[in-house]
């Protein structure tokens, strides 16, 4: 494969400056400041610190809640990702279909991802209240089966469900982009040679969107870590009894809300570290199954 | 996009010159009030404005408390605090030791504005001054928790308004008996109304040294008072179904219960007051009572909610006359009257109370009931035990309480060993906030 270079590496290096400035500024030197304040007990009102040294994060990991709450956003992990991929990726087979009004359907299905987290949070809420509406009629059927006011496992279901319903309109763009791209002829062949729609699917169809696949695993395992804080925030609150309460609600609440500012930096130290090994090793042991054409 | 651009050049121009003509000392001034209540301070601060032709007040709101406090911190360590602060109960241990305020009493004596310190109730003054009694902030939208209940349920079972929790009980059971399908009471966990307030009216300890106010290597202990009894009635009376689990996460909360008239029963700030009276069912008859004491006629007073305006270090002396002269502003009995009769809010000086007294405010709708909160506040003279809270980490240390209350209340462990673990918990925080701030003391 041919590349383009520049011979002149100032000239480079001044065409990526601006790039650069802003990653600095805005993920390097907070990561700094958060790292220094992780190693020290910081007053919120400036003031001066004390130095700790690994105190913060001894009595982070000595705390058995907060082992719950990495076991609790890895099971939120997983399953808003299993959910909202696999919602997604049959959504986008049947828009790819062609079937009758997918065009109206294709559009609608891309809004959802406009929509701010605490306000599907807001919306689920109503939704899975107990008390109204569709989940009162299953309370009536089945007394005493839904109440996510007490039931911390429920309460995560129903926060996995909005996470994942925000999530799929974003893989649905990718995976609708991802099967347009398929060459027709491809598919056409296989249909003259007496394929049926799902052995299509099977051995064209996905294989070659296996790199979107990736691509779709990798943002939406991070983004469960890193973005889920907004509807847990409007819907349980991390509770009840801490059953929802994800390593990144937890930062906010200690850090923003409780002024516990090296807790939660330290949090983050972690929170971030658990999230580069699990993009590290969906590179290293998954990426190698993936095949770019 | 070229058609738009000189015009935005002109807005901008308009804009300089409206600025530059006013000419007015400005100071920023940030609040945590939002919805019909920052509306309402919006409107203090443009009262003030008009009345003023030297100074003003750039007012700013912000969703929430823990939100201005939060941005306040993040632009003080930018240099670019405002000097006006609203701030609440809850950051008040941070703001005292961190040092970084000007004690209002001091900034009053400093511009030779003379203010009457000794006209504020006690229990709202004592909230906010050192442990000497120096008043650090100015008393502004105060509360307390009160009773509210359905006058109509009430008499329907013949009972008198309860005035223990052990009457309050059997008050429980017989609304039961009457209307099985009625909730009597909706709870909602508080740690403001059942572990602080509730400690405070049966003048029991809550934390060593004074509540936190003697020093800082305070240790919790409301796992050991009556505290725990009282709690364990409430699960009591939930698990009889007397009391139902009304919360914002179950689609109701027991404040929206109250008001649609579904539950007999509902506790909270009286700051809520004004927000009942607009919104409720029409055919709800309700009034306002003191919370119950543990035992009969022994009641202490209430603690103060709300918040309260802290002046910001780090200012020129231009913006702290603005300040003073805002401050005074709102003290005045006009600016108060305005104040409470379109907020809940209780009025923070005695002779404004008396005032609004001997004008009948209280003593029609939809005014009347306020004047319990003050009833229930100067119930006594504060003592140790009932001045308030001076903890470090009290956000957190309210988050744990409440975890552990959900998981007593769902069945996961008892009231006491919940408690037990919440005070543990709360202490490990206690011993890190005084870390944080080693080798200085509680002013």
């Amino acid at each position: 494969m041919r590349r383009a270079y520049f011979k002149n590496n100032w000239v480079a290096g001044l065409m990526v400056a601006p790039q650069l400035i802003i990653v600095f500024t805005f993920f390097y030197f907070p990561t700094s400041q958060a790292l220094y304040w992780a190693f020290t007990l910081e007053q919120p009102w400036g003031g001066g610190n004390t130095w700790v040294g690994f105190d913060n994060f001894r009595t982070i990991l000595e705390d058995p809640y907060y082992w719950s709450s990495i076991w609790v956003s890895v099971v939120y992990a997983v399953g808003s990702t299993v959910l909202a991929v696999g919602m997604a990726l049959t959504l986008a087979i049947f828009a790819d279909r062609q079937l009758a009004g997918y065009k109206l359907y294709k559009v609608g299905m891309i809004w959802p991802y406009a929509i701010a987290a605490p306000a599907v949070g807001l919306a689920f809420r109503f939704i899975f209240t107990p008390g109204a509406g569709i989940m009162m009629f299953v309370n009536q059927l089945f007394p005493h089966l839904w109440n996510p006011v007490d039931d911390g496992n429920q309460a995560m279901a129903m926060v996995i469900v909005a996470g994942a319903w925000k999530q799929v309109a974003y893989n649905f763009i990718f995976f609708l982009a991802g099967l347009q791209s398929i060459p027709r002829s491809l598919i056409e062949a296989g249909a003259m040679d007496g394929a049926r729609v799902l052995r299509r699917m099977r051995d064209i169809q996905l294989p070659l969107l296996a790199p979107t696949f990736f691509f779709v695993l990798v943002i939406n395992i991070t983004d469960s870590f890193t973005d889920s804080f907004g509807i847990v925030d409007t819907m349980t609150a991390g509770g009840p009894s801490r059953a929802t309460n994800l390593m990144v609600y937890k930062i906010f609440n200690d850090g923003f809300q409780g002024l516990d500012y090296s807790g939660a930096a330290a949090q983050s130290i972690i929170l971030m570290l658990l999230v580069i090994a699990l993009t590290f090793v969906q590179f290293r042991y998954i990426e190698r199954k993936v095949h770019y054409t | 996009m070229t058609k738009t651009y000189p015009a935005l050049v002109a807005l901008a121009l308009a804009f300089c010159a409206t600025t530059a003509s006013a000419e007015k000392i400005k100071f920023d001034y940030w609040y945590g009030l939002s919805g019909d209540l920052g509306a309402v301070l919006a409107q203090t601060c443009d009262r003030f404005n008009a009345s003023q032709d030297k100074y003003e007040a750039v007012c700013t709101g912000y969703d929430g408390y823990e939100l201005v406090v939060q941005s306040a911190i993040a632009a003080f360590r930018a240099g670019k605090a405002p000097a006006l602060l609203q701030s609440f109960d809850a950051g008040t241990a941070d703001l005292m030791m961190s040092g970084q305020f000007y004690a209002v009493t001091q900034m009053m004596k400093d511009f030779k504005i003379d203010i009457n310190w000794d006209d504020y109730f006690p229990g709202i003054a004592d909230y906010y001054s050192s442990s000497k009694g120096e008043m650090f902030s100015m008393p502004f939208n105060s509360s307390t928790a009160v009773m509210y209940y359905n006058t109509d349920d009430l008499a329907s079972v013949n009972m008198p308004v309860p005035a223990t929790w052990e009457e309050f009980g059997n008050t429980l059971k017989a609304l039961k008996a009457k209307n099985p399908s009625k909730c009597a009471y909706g709870y909602e966990p508080s740690v403001w109304v059942d572990l602080e307030q509730y400690s405070a009216i049966n003048n029991v300890a809550l934390a060593t040294n004074n509540n936190g106010y003697d020093g800082l290597d305070t240790k919790l202990v409301y796992n050991t008072t009556s505290a725990v009894k009282h709690m364990e009635d409430i699960k009591g009376w939930l698990d009889a179904g007397l009391a139902e689990m009304k919360v914002s996460a179950g689609g109701m909360n027991s404040q929206e219960a109250f008001s649609q008239n579904i539950c007999s029963f509902f506790f909270g700030s009286i700051a809520n007051h004004s927000s009942l009276n607009l919104k409720h069912a029409d055919n709800l008859h309700w009034d306002v009572g003191m919370i119950p004491t543990e035992k009969a006629g022994e009641r202490h007073n209430s603690v103060v909610g709300g918040a309260s305006l802290w002046v910001l270090a780090g200012k020129s002396e231009d913006e702290y006359r603005g300040v003073a002269e805002y401050l005074k502003f709102i003290s005045t009995p006009d600016s108060i009257k305005f104040w409470v009769s379109n907020t809940g809010y209780i009025p923070v000086t005695k002779s404004a109370f008396d005032q609004l007294t001997k004008d009948g405010f209280y003593a029609a709708a939809p005014y009347k009931g306020r004047e319990t909160a003050i009833a229930s506040l100067t119930a006594t003279e504060p003592g140790p035990l009932n001045r308030g809270f001076r903890l470090g980490s009290m956000i957190q240390l309210r988050a744990e309480w409440l975890s552990d209350v959900q998981a007593a209340l769902a069945g996961q462990m008892t009231v006491q060993a919940a408690y037990d673990q919440s005070v543990e918990r709360g202490n490990a925080m206690l011993e890190k906030f005084a870390k944080t701030y080693a080798g200085k003391t509680l002013p």
